[in-house]
């Protein structure tokens, strides 16, 4: 299959037009309808660094880490999906621990330390957890899978870590690696193809390779 | 969302004179509930006072024998502490049931307390909502309610504080310590912190404005086997349709707080005498002033048979 950056126009750039002429035809409907009001955008200057790189940007004080990384950065490996905390698509790494991007300012993270799905692996260098999902068909669309794949290696670490969840049976033992510890904590990360067990064989492989 | 300008605090007395003297701004912590808010433009704030540099983020013991728990600590670090896993498993269980993962790892413990409503209409802008623009009416009394409050209900609001986190401190009786504005710290207990709608839904809890909580504390351990237990419409992330938050002892006495069906964690100190004779009694009086609408009523044999199944597991 030929490098999808070879060709000259991508499935990226196609979503991104389609966006951009779906908001123009709505435009004059939702302005008629309620007058939003002009204001002025405060800017702000936030630097942090990013799979390795380090930034320095000047935001609206208003941009989310989640639009920092894709409009910014042009990091659009991680997605928008309901832009409210409810979906998971978001998902990142700041400092080692996944949050969602899109419930967070970018201004909050200077000198933070961001992993996304770009970081974690690329297409001729698959990180682990990205192979176990492509050989268990973890996804369908694979629009949650940045969120799921950065996700899914928290969960590994906060097991390995002994940070319990609403399914560990006791709260002072050790924490066992399960496919119900694997469910639950993968809870706040929505499929809506529905690859959920799928994802679960992916998860549990890695884990078990990392012993 | 409305443009705002932004400042990062160095200290909890200057966070606070900050929020108090800029009409319309407000602290920022983990963001997970107020940025959402500002997304829909319930929440308006003209600057945000970021306190996430202040070093609130220990969990220390007390002089007494309790846990003084820093405003920051994040949800996840305080469930996954050791004392807390060992000695108050209420709390810890409650904030495990609550949010998901990456939500936790945001959440603060003094963020968790001043979350705001799920109610429909409250998150609704189209319609009317006493507790997002006071006077406007309230569209739930006559609407689904089959998620809101049954207890404590005013005509002016039957919205319920979607805690897990503060039903197990009210079963806990935790302590809120704040800096007030002129730098003086007071002490507000969890029962007296949230307020119940009455006519004036808006406000939700007794901070004054530009007040800023700086710890929970705990007092000591109180043993008894702690359980939570919360009954939703999905096994995980999804807020409580009824929550119970309970301290059994061995011989049958303890102590029970209820979430879901209020504006605030809901516990009646004088009900826990009659836990030894079961979960029948005790809901009576825990739910004597109960006004339930048609769709809500389910609630009420709701939390008599889930303080029942937390009897009944303790004794097991």
């Amino acid at each position: 299959m030929a490098d999808p950056s070879e060709l000259n126009v991508n499935r990226r750039e196609v979503m991104a037009g389609a966006g951009a002429c779906a908001a123009v035809a709505v435009a004059p409907l939702s302005a008629g309808a309620q007058p939003t009001p002009v204001e002025t955008p405060v800017l702000t200057q936030v630097s942090f660094n990013v799979n390795g790189q380090s930034h320095a940007l000047e935001v609206d004080t208003r941009t989310t880490l989640l639009d920092a990384l894709r409009e910014h950065l042009r990091l659009t490996g991680t997605k928008k999906g309901c832009d409210h905390g409810q979906c998971g698509a978001c998902t990142v790494l700041v400092d080692g621990r996944r949050i969602n991007s899109c419930l967070t300012l970018a201004v909050m993270h200077q000198g933070n330390t961001v992993t996304t799905i770009e970081g974690i692996g690329a297409p001729d260098n698959l990180h682990p957890m990205q192979a176990a999902f492509i050989k268990h068909d973890g996804y369908q669309c694979g629009y949650c899978t940045p969120g799921q794949i950065c996700s899914g290696l928290a969960v590994l670490d906060e097991i390995k870590a002994g940070i319990p969840s609403h399914v560990t049976a006791d709260l002072t033992g050790p924490v066992q690696l399960s496919e119900a510890e694997i469910r639950e904590r993968m809870s706040g990360n929505i499929c809506r193809c529905g690859a959920y067990s799928n994802i679960v064989e992916a998860m549990t492989e890695v884990a078990e390779r990392q012993g | 969302m409305r443009s705002f300008t932004y400042e990062r605090a160095k200290t909890a007395i200057e966070a606070a004179a900050a929020v108090a003297r800029t009409p319309g701004a407000k602290f920022i912590a983990g963001g997970t509930n107020l940025l959402d808010l500002m997304k829909l433009q319930i929440e308006t704030p003209t600057h945000l006072v970021d306190v996430n540099g202040l070093k609130l983020d220990t969990i220390e013991p007390t002089p007494e024998g309790g846990l003084r728990i820093g405003a920051l600590v994040r949800n996840t670090d305080l469930a996954a502490d050791e004392r807390v896993r060992r000695d108050y498993a209420v709390l810890s269980r409650a904030l495990l049931a609550g949010a998901s993962g990456q939500l936790r790892n945001r959440a603060t413990t003094a963020g968790n307390l001043l979350q705001r409503t799920r109610c429909p209409y409250f998150y609704d802008t189209a319609q009317p909502c006493n507790k997002r623009q006071p006077g406007s009416g309230c569209s739930a009394l006559d609407g689904v309610s089959r998620q809101l409050g049954i207890v404590g209900v005013s005509d002016a609001c039957i919205a319920t504080n979607p805690s897990d986190m503060a039903v197990a401190m009210r079963a806990l009786d935790a302590v809120v310590e704040t800096v007030r504005p002129d730098g003086a710290g007071r002490t507000i207990s969890i029962a007296e912190f949230h307020r119940l709608p009455g006519d004036t839904p808006h406000l939700e809890t007794a901070l004054e404005p530009g007040e800023l909580i700086t710890a929970v504390t705990l007092p000591p351990p109180v043993g008894g086997r702690q359980i939570y237990r919360k009954v939703r419409d999905r096994a995980s992330y999804a807020f409580a349709l009824v929550s119970v938050a309970a301290v059994i002892h061995q011989n049958g006495t303890g102590r029970v707080a209820v979430g879901g069906v209020a504006h605030k964690p809901w516990r009646i100190e004088a009900a826990e005498a009659d836990l030894p004779r079961g979960s029948k009694v005790v809901t009576e009086q825990l739910l004597a002033d109960a006004k339930p609408t048609h769709d809500n009523a389910f609630k009420r044999p709701l939390v008599e048979r889930t303080i029942g199944a937390v009897i009944s597991q303790a004794r097991s």
